[in-house]
């Protein structure tokens, strides 16, 4: 007997400059999670103890858009890596909350933090070679790299997550129709 | 003992070790290790890396929007940030005193909170180092891991935090990032479909509770030795306290205590908490420092969340948790325990706590309610001060007469924790790194030492750096898109 299930694909997740609300919704998706497993394994991800993406991964999913030069760093290793990349939520897609901060140039609000906040016992800028270097505006992900699928929220649906990947498990393109496609 | 192994005397004569990104972790950090040829360790730095700006760019916004933005800091633990912020501005629209219906529905989503994220932090997020050991297989040590070898509990893990989250869900609109509270009150009463929907499950969530309460206990005292003394250092402890010393997430006042258990402030207006909270800024990490000004950096900082919460509160006003606090008090034997790993027991007894005030809310009509605002005479400033999962949490406000916001100081819950979790990790690389190969198991064991603080790193990073270097941003098409900052 020779019967082999068919290989579970593998899948890739991170959070750049996002606050986790799409990892959440990801796990919105309650117990078919453990149906989901059955297809899939996880790779890199906050869930997992793997700390780079390996080179066959089948799908990426990004969190997040970018704020410094280690987002872009792990951005372009998804790209590299993942043969589908999937930006998920607001920050991914157009830099979301975060960007709030692009109209403000960086020293006026490393002055407000670091010098001129309440409560502070010293003044000082962190600038220590260990933290990566910030960007001047925070950017989505696709003025970087090739982005295959959008799912847009803040945060998607764990609904909406869960069409996209059954979509995908199943060959079918992926939709998503009314009541799942929102952008709050 | 405080600051050794902070700052080695010659990093350049050293090796680098990094455990980058710190992973089932909520958020981004990483840990460097410095080590000298004979694998001795001399330096040990957790770093915050990321940084967003939110204390700035809230300012110029309408007031009313701060309750929506500022959730936007953390994904796990929105409720919090909603929350705080929304008892800030009560202050600004004049509601001293909220009509019972808008305070239990927002006590009701608070505590729907603490469930679903302590649920997940346990279950998803730390049980497989407490289940499968803290130098298992890699591969192992995750929540599929866990469903694979202990499907029952993976599988309740699941569905308590389901739970919470329907319970934010039903009080805010959304799971994630809801929009139930407003400054005054809330914008909407529960439905007597969606209370018996929760009612019909909520025996189960606490019976559910309880096991995990016992799950965690059974695993503590299977090895006390490990789990009395893994990454242990004593610290003071500060919390809020509610009525009569009652265990409180949602209100309070501040009580401090030192490592003996002796207090340090109690009954202080969080109003004042400028007064005896003061930050410092190290050039490694985004993340400040923060301290008891009375006794200064040196002997200042300090523990928060569950351990801290539980052992500083004089009651928890529900029979099953309470009852499960006493055994842990009795278990420490008198004096308060420091181990951080007593965290998990701790943390599993609130959400037991939890469960059972959702229990008892549910019961109470004033969910049903439709009064809903209040407001008085304006102010100009507010303070809003809960406990949120991982301890407690301030939000304060200024606002201009044209109803924008002028200044946001937030000192978040892991913020409180940075000196503590510092200390854990340089403990632990003393007693097991020191000297030996570093292996994967190894490192993993300065993890296990950061999580059981269930740290919110993306919280902890809503602060700005700068860095004194360039580097050339190219898209995709080999264009340059900018420079970073120089500093």
């Amino acid at each position: 007997m020779n019967t082999t299930a068919p290989r579970k694909l593998k899948v890739a997740t991170t959070s750049l400059a996002g606050c986790f609300g799409c990892h959440m919704s990801f796990l919105d998706i309650d117990e078919r999670l453990f149906a989901l497993l059955e297809h899939i394994e996880f790779d890199r991800s906050p869930l997992t103890d793997i700390k780079s993406v390996s080179p066959d991964c089948d799908i990426g999913i990004v969190e997040g858009g970018l704020c410094n030069a280690e987002n872009v760093h792990v951005l372009r290793e998804f790209r590299k890596q993942c043969k589908v990349l999937i930006a998920i939520g607001a920050c991914a897609i157009n830099g979301g909350l975060p960007a709030q901060r692009n109209h403000l140039p960086l020293p006026v609000i490393l002055e407000e933090v670091y010098h001129t906040s309440p409560g502070l016992a010293n003044g000082l800028i962190p600038n220590d070679p260990e933290l990566p270097l910030p960007l001047n505006q925070v950017h989505p992900i696709h003025e970087v790299v090739k982005v295959d699928y959008f799912i847009p929220g803040c945060p998607p649906s764990g609904d909406a997550i869960w069409k996209v990947l059954s979509d995908l498990l199943a060959g079918r393109e992926p939709e998503l129709g009314h009541g799942l496609l929102h952008y709050d | 003992m405080s600051y050794q192994l902070e700052t080695a005397a010659h990093p350049e004569t050293l090796r680098r070790v990094a455990i980058d990104p710190v992973s089932r972790v909520e958020g981004h950090g990483k840990v460097t290790l410095l080590l000298d040829e004979q694998n001795k360790v001399h330096q040990v730095r957790l770093h915050i890396v990321e940084f967003r700006g939110f204390e700035k760019f809230i300012q110029g916004r309408p007031y009313w929007e701060v309750p929506v933005m500022v959730q936007r800091l953390c994904g796990i633990c929105p409720v919090s940030h909603h929350l705080a912020a929304a008892k800030a501005l009560d202050q600004v629209v004049g509601a001293r005193q909220l009509t019972p219906t808008a305070e239990k529905l927002r006590r009701l989503m608070h505590y729907g909170q603490m469930l679903q994220s302590h649920a997940l932090h346990f279950f998803h997020l730390c049980s497989p180092d407490l289940l499968f050991g803290f130098d298992s297989e890699v591969t192992r040590r995750n929540i599929v891991g866990v469903a694979q070898e202990h499907p029952e509990i993976a599988k309740r893990g699941v569905l308590l935090r389901k739970f919470g989250q329907e319970v934010i869900r039903v009080t805010s609109g959304k799971r994630v990032h809801g929009t139930g509270a407003v400054p005054g009150g809330v914008n909407k009463a529960l439905t007597v479909a969606e209370r018996d929907e929760l009612l019909r499950d909520i025996y189960q969530i606490v019976a559910w509770s309880r096991d995990a309460v016992h799950l965690i206990q059974k695993v503590h005292m299977q090895d006390p030795g490990l789990y009395n003394s893994f990454g242990i250092f004593r610290s003071n402890f500060m919390s809020l306290v509610g009525h009569n010393g009652d265990l409180d997430f949602y209100h309070g006042t501040l009580r401090a205590r030192d490592d003996n258990g002796k207090a340090i402030f109690d009954g202080v207006d969080y109003c004042q908490y400028d007064r005896y909270i003061e930050e410092e800024v190290k050039p490694w990490s985004y993340m400040k420092f923060p301290y008891f000004r009375a006794l200064g950096k040196e002997h200042g900082w300090y523990k928060v969340g569950p351990l801290a919460r539980v052992q500083n509160c004089d009651q928890i006003p529900t029979p099953f948790a309470e009852r499960e606090r006493k055994e842990f008090v009795d278990y420490a034997g008198g004096s308060p325990l420091h181990a951080p790993l007593a965290y998990h027991w701790t943390r599993m007894i609130e959400m037991l706590h939890a469960a059972e005030t959702i229990k008892d809310l549910l019961h109470d009509d004033d969910l049903l309610g439709d009064h809903l605002l209040v407001e008085g005479p304006r102010a100009f400033e507010g303070v809003g001060v809960i406990e949120a999962p991982r301890g407690t949490l301030f939000h304060h406000y200024r606002v201009d007469e044209n109803d924008l916001v002028t200044m946001a100081n937030l000192i978040v819950s892991t913020t409180n924790n940075n000196q503590a979790m510092n200390e854990a990790i340089r403990h632990v690389a003393r007693r097991y790194l020191h000297g030996r190969e570093i292996t994967e198991g190894l490192l993993n064991h300065i993890e296990v030492a950061i999580r059981a603080f269930d740290p919110c790193l993306s919280c902890a990073t809503h602060a700005l750096g700068k860095m004194p270097l360039e580097v050339e941003l190219i898209d995709a098409d080999g264009e340059r898109v900018h420079a970073l900052a120089r500093g």
